[in-house]
C-alpha cells in the first residue's frame, strides 16, 4: 500500500528541478559565498530562506570528490546492474551532488572527471540526469 | 536542573527474530527492567517509545506496540520516529518540568523482514536524493571513501576496529556478531560496497530495550546505584551529504562539549554502525583510546538493532558503571544519513 502524497517542491528545489527540465544545473550562493548543489531552500548557516532569484548556473562537468560501489542494485536506482554512487562537485560549484557514476569499476578514481548524462527526456525531476560519465580524454 | 539517574535497564539479545512480532519481544524486556524497581508501568509519571513505522511497514504501528505496557488505565505517553536514546531525551526533559519523579523508555525494531539497507532511503531528503534510493552501506561507503582518501585513516584502521568489536562482543551476552579475528585476515576479506568489506558494515539485528529513569530522592530509593545523566545534548548537521564534510562531525563535536565531555571518561560506548563512523566519532569527541575503553560492549558492529542501539549505548555504558568499572562514561546515539543528528550524554556513577 502507498499514499499518494503530492508533494509541492518549494521556491528555490523547484527552480533547480526546472532548470533540470531545461537540461541546466543551478546552485544558491550561501551566506558565506560558497555555491551549493543542490540548492537549499535554507540558508545551513544562517537558516535565512535562499532567494530563488539568486541562483546561478554552474557547470555540467565536474570532479569527483568520493564514490562507491554498490553491489546490490535496488529497485528504483539509477541502473539495474552493480553500479557506482559518486559524489561530484561541478564546476562552479563548492559542493558535490550524488548520482550515480556509469563506469566500470577498475577506472573510477577520487578526482576523476565525469559529466552529466541527460536522459532522452527531461520533466523537471532528478531523474532528468540519468547519471554522470567519464569526460572523455 | 533536577538530577535524573538510569535505575534500571534491560535489552533482548540481538538476532534474527523469525517468528516473534515487536510486541511479544518488547514485554519480557519491558518485565526485567521494571523488576528491580518494585514498580509497574502503572506507576510511571511518563512513558514514551521510540520506533519506526517504516521498519513495520504499517503506520501507528508504534500504537500497537503499547500492549507490551499496558496503556489501560490511560498512561501519559508520548513516541519519537527515533531510536530510543532519542526518547530518553524527551523523558529527561519531561522529568525537568518537576512535576513527576518517574519515567519508562522503551525502544524496538525488526530490521530483518525487509531490506533495512533500502528502508533507511526513506529518511533521505526527499526530492533530489530519496528517488535515487541510495541505500545506507552505499552512501556509508561514500564516507569511509572520503575519509581513507584524506589520509586520516587506513584501511588497517578500520580493520582494527571491527577485530575489537567482535573481541569485546565475546563478553556481551546480548551480541550478535563475535570472535577473535586478527586484522591482518581482516584485510584479506573480499572488497564488498568498495571501499568496505562486508565486516565493516552492521549485522542485521531485531531487538529491543527498555529503561527506567527516576529524578533526585525518588533515584536513590529505587536503586542503591543510580547512574546519574550529567549532560544531554543534540546536534544536527547539513541534510545533503554533498554539503558537509563527512570526515568531521561537528555535531558530534558541539554535543560532547555541551553535554560536559572531559577527558577523564573511563567508557565510551558509540553509536557507530559503520567501522570508519567510530573513528569519527572518537576524534569529534576527543576521546584517548590508551584511557578511554571504546565500545567494551562490541558496539554497533556487533549488533545493530535500527531504532534501539543509541539506547543500548546509553544502558550498557550506565551497566558497567553501575558494575563498578568506571566512574565516568559518555554514551553517544545517532540518527539520519551517515551520522547526520548525533546525541551525546555523560553518565556518572555513584561516587
Amino acid at each position: 500500500m502507498e499514499f499518494a502524497y503530492t508533494r509541492s517542491t518549494g521556491p528555490v528545489v523547484g527552480a533547480f528541478l526546472t532548470g533540470l527540465r531545461d537540461r541546466k544545473v543551478l546552485g544558491a550562493k550561501d551566506s558565506t559565498g560558497r555555491t551549493v548543489v543542490p540548492p537549499p531552500e535554507y540558508d545551513a548557516s544562517s537558516a535565512a530562506p535562499i532567494e530563488a532569484s539568486t541562483l546561478v548556473e554552474v557547470g555540467q562537468e565536474g570532479t569527483v570528490t568520493s564514490w562507491s560501489w554498490n553491489p546490490v542494485p535496488r529497485l528504483g536506482n539509477p541502473f539495474d546492474v552493480p553500479f557506482a554512487w559518486a559524489l561530484v562537485r561541478l564546476d562552479g560549484a563548492d559542493t558535490s551532488l550524488l548520482h550515480a557514476l556509469d563506469a566500470p569499476r577498475d577506472t573510477i578514481t577520487t578526482g576523476m572527471r565525469v559529466k552529466v548524462r541527460w536522459a532522452a527526456e527531461t520533466v523537471g525531476f532528478i531523474n532528468d540526469i540519468a547519471c554522470f560519465e567519464p569526460v572523455a580524454s | 536542573m533536577r538530577d535524573v539517574a538510569i535505575v534500571s535497564f534491560a535489552q533482548h539479545a540481538s538476532r534474527r527474530e523469525e517468528s516473534r512480532n515487536e510486541i511479544e519481544i518488547l514485554l519480557p524486556v519491558v518485565r526485567e527492567a521494571l523488576a528491580p524497581t518494585g514498580l509497574t508501568s502503572q506507576d510511571m509519571g511518563f512513558t514514551i517509545s521510540g520506533s519506526s513505522d517504516y521498519l513495520a511497514g504499517q503506520a501507528f504501528a508504534f500504537v500497537q506496540a503499547l500492549d507490551a505496557v499496558g496503556p489501560w488505565p490511560p498512561i501519559s505517553e508520548s513516541h519519537v520516529e527515533m531510536d530510543g536514546a532519542f526518547a530518553l531525551y524527551e523523558a529527561w526533559v519531561r522529568l525537568q518540568h518537576g512535576d513527576i519523579d518517574t519515567a519508562l523508555v522503551y525502544c524496538f525494531g525488526k530490521s530483518s523482514p525487509g531490506d533495512v539497507a533500502r528502508v533507511l532511503s526513506l529518511q533521505l531528503e526527499p526530492y533530489v536524493l530519496g528517488p535515487l534510493w541510495p541505500d545506507a552501506v552505499s552512501l556509508a561507503a561514500l564516507q569511509a571513501r572520503a575519509l581513507l582518501d584524506a589520509g586520516q585513516v587506513t584501511e588497517k584502521d578500520l580493520a582494527r576496529v571491527v577485530a575489537r568489536s567482535r573481541r569485546n562482543a565475546l563478553g556481551n551476552p546480548y551480541a550478535q556478531l563475535r570472535g577473535e579475528y586478527d586484522e591482518a585476515s581482516l584485510l584479506e576479506e573480499p572488497l564488498y560496497a568498495d571501499p568496505l568489506r562486508m565486516h565493516d558494515c552492521p549485522p542485521v539485528s531485531d531487538g529491543a530495550a527498555v529503561m527506567v529513569l527516576a529524578a533526585g530522592d525518588r533515584a536513590r530509593e529505587l536503586s542503591e546505584h543510580p547512574v546519574w545523566i550529567r549532560g544531554i545534548d543534540h546536534r544536527i548537521d547539513i541534510q545533503a551529504p554533498g554539503s558537509r564534510d563527512l570526515t568531521t562531525s561537528p555535531s558530534t563535536r558541539l554535543a560532547g562539549q555541551k553535554a560536559g565531555v572531559t577527558k577523564d571518561i573511563d567508557i565510551a560506548e558509540l553509536h557507530a554502525p559503520f567501522s570508519h563512523q567510530e573513528l569519527i566519532l572518537t576524534d569529534a569527541l576527543g576521546l584517548d583510546e590508551t584511557t578511554t575503553t571504546i565500545n567494551p560492549s562490541g558496539g554497533a558492529l556487533a549488533s545493530n538493532p535500527v531504532m534501539v542501539a543509541g539506547l543500548v549505548r546509553i544502558g550498557e555504558a550506565a551497566m558497567r558503571l553501575q558494575a563498578g568499572e568506571g566512574h565516568r562514561a559518555v554514551a553517544h546515539a545517532t540518527s539520519g544519513p551517515l551520522l547526520q543528528q548525533n546525541l551525546v550524554c555523560v553518565l556518572e556513577g555513584q561516587s
